[in-house]
């Protein structure tokens, strides 16, 4: 495993090669801003809230997909990056209908964090006001498409954590939507396993536990680290 | 110094901005103190005068009424601000939007989901036309202050007002600008 040395943000750091950006900042104690990465599945770069400048190239980096290489400069707070942030929270608030004031995950929400921490006090884009709905057709868990950030969550952690794939993405644009199964409603879905696994994943409102109100949806996302954790280290092998 | 003129509006929302308003508790007395309230659903003026110093609008625009309303109030006022989710994000009153126009959910609402005499009320001039959807405030005129909230809780409204009459700004971060 050869390592490499880099910089982020100034501080020399050094990280194995296979490591991304996202996981060397991480290990040297800085924080770069994620929503659709989650710890044990795999990263696809979906949401952009991880850009970074690295130094030669114009172009900003998603550091969750970006691999470390040797003498990377990279910087992960300027104000081009915290204005291209905060725009793509505010376009994600518009491009659903999140009313945070109704939602299952308010003060839970990894959504509504970000947006405090970018100081996104009002949105400038206008609203699209889509109609999405609303699939309770599980016994125990339920989905609200207007609150899906397509972060996409949920479809890698039933395919890589759970094996069952029941959740997947159709559509294209602002019309897509996570599907269940060939796109029928949850309760249906004969592949899901009911194991809830998406249901800790969701880092918004969107997928709930049915019979949640406003405010009460929290998340323990120790399950998950569990299962990954115990995996890697063959816990449950001999 | 002059004591600051200020308004607070009414548009489409429930109130609940204002009842966190008054939940300011002994710090109203204080304001009083410093403030001449020159317009509020809470005293008894109907028209909205001219040479405002600060309002607070809360709720947002959804019918012909608010958008009369807000247009003066913006000509008459000199710092606006969006007071509560409904006037910074649409909120609850913007819920509506999703389902189509007016006259289809005003059908669904009064006449079909209706158990006795279902009948959309259209009195003119007293019940005002729904715009074709709600927007938040900004999205009409300019706004100077947003103070997010459902409702904004009231040690929040007052740090926004006291930072507006020491230093003539307010600059909210952190959980202060959480919506919700």
């Amino acid at each position: 495993m050869a390592v490499r040395t880099l910089t982020i943000d100034g501080k020399p750091v050094s990280a194995l090669e296979e490591q991304t950006v996202l996981d060397a900042a991480r290990d040297a104690g800085i924080e770069i801003p994620t929503l659709c990465h989650l710890d044990g599945a795999t990263d696809v770069g979906a949401c952009r809230l991880c850009l970074v400048e690295v130094v030669g190239t114009n172009r900003l980096l998603p550091a969750c997909v970006t691999r470390v290489a040797e003498g990377m400069q990279v910087v992960t707070t300027s104000e081009r990056l915290r204005e291209y942030r905060r725009m793509i929270l505010e376009l994600l608030f518009a491009e659903r209908n999140h009313v945070c004031s109704v939602c299952v995950a308010n003060g839970h929400c990894e959504l509504q964090d970000l947006a405090i921490a970018q100081g996104m006090d009002h949105v400038r884009f206008d609203y699209l006001f889509p109609k999405h709905l609303v699939d309770v057709s599980h016994p125990r868990f339920g989905v609200d498409h207007n609150r899906c950030v397509l972060c996409t969550r949920c479809v890698r952690v039933c395919d890589e954590i759970e094996g069952a794939h029941t959740w997947d993405v159709a559509g294209r644009g602002s019309r897509a939507t996570v599907i269940t199964d060939m796109n029928v409603p949850w309760g249906s879905a004969t592949s899901c396993t009911s194991c809830g696994k998406c249901v800790q994943a969701c880092p918004t409102g969107a997928i709930f536990r049915r019979g949640s109100t406003v405010a009460e949806m929290d998340r323990d996302r120790t399950r998950l680290d569990f299962i990954v954790t115990a995996r890697e280290k063959k816990q449950w092998i001999g | 110094m002059d004591r600051v003129r200020v308004a607070t509006v009414w548009l489409g929302g429930c109130s609940g901005c204002h009842m966190s308003f008054l939940d300011l508790d002994e710090f109203l007395i204080d304001l009083a103190g410093m403030v001449d309230i020159v317009y509020s659903p809470i005293v008894d003026i109907k028209e909205f005068p001219e040479n405002v110093d600060v309002t607070l609008v809360e709720g947002a625009v959804a019918n012909e009424d608010n958008l009369e309303a807000i247009r003066a109030v913006r000509e008459r006022t000199r710092i606006l601000i969006s007071f509560g989710d409904c006037a910074v994000t649409g909120n609850v009153t913007a819920m509506r939007n999703p389902f189509g126009d007016p006259a289809s959910i005003l059908q669904q609402v009064y006449v079909e989901a209706a158990t006795i005499q279902g009948r959309v009320p259209d009195e003119e001039g007293i019940v005002p036309r729904l715009l074709p959807s709600v927007k938040p405030v900004h999205e009409v005129v300019p706004v100077d202050v947003f103070l997010p909230g459902c409702p904004p809780p009231a040690p929040r409204i007052r740090a926004a007002l006291e930072q507006l009459l020491s230093t003539g700004h307010v600059t909210l971060e952190g959980r202060d600008i959480k919506f919700g």
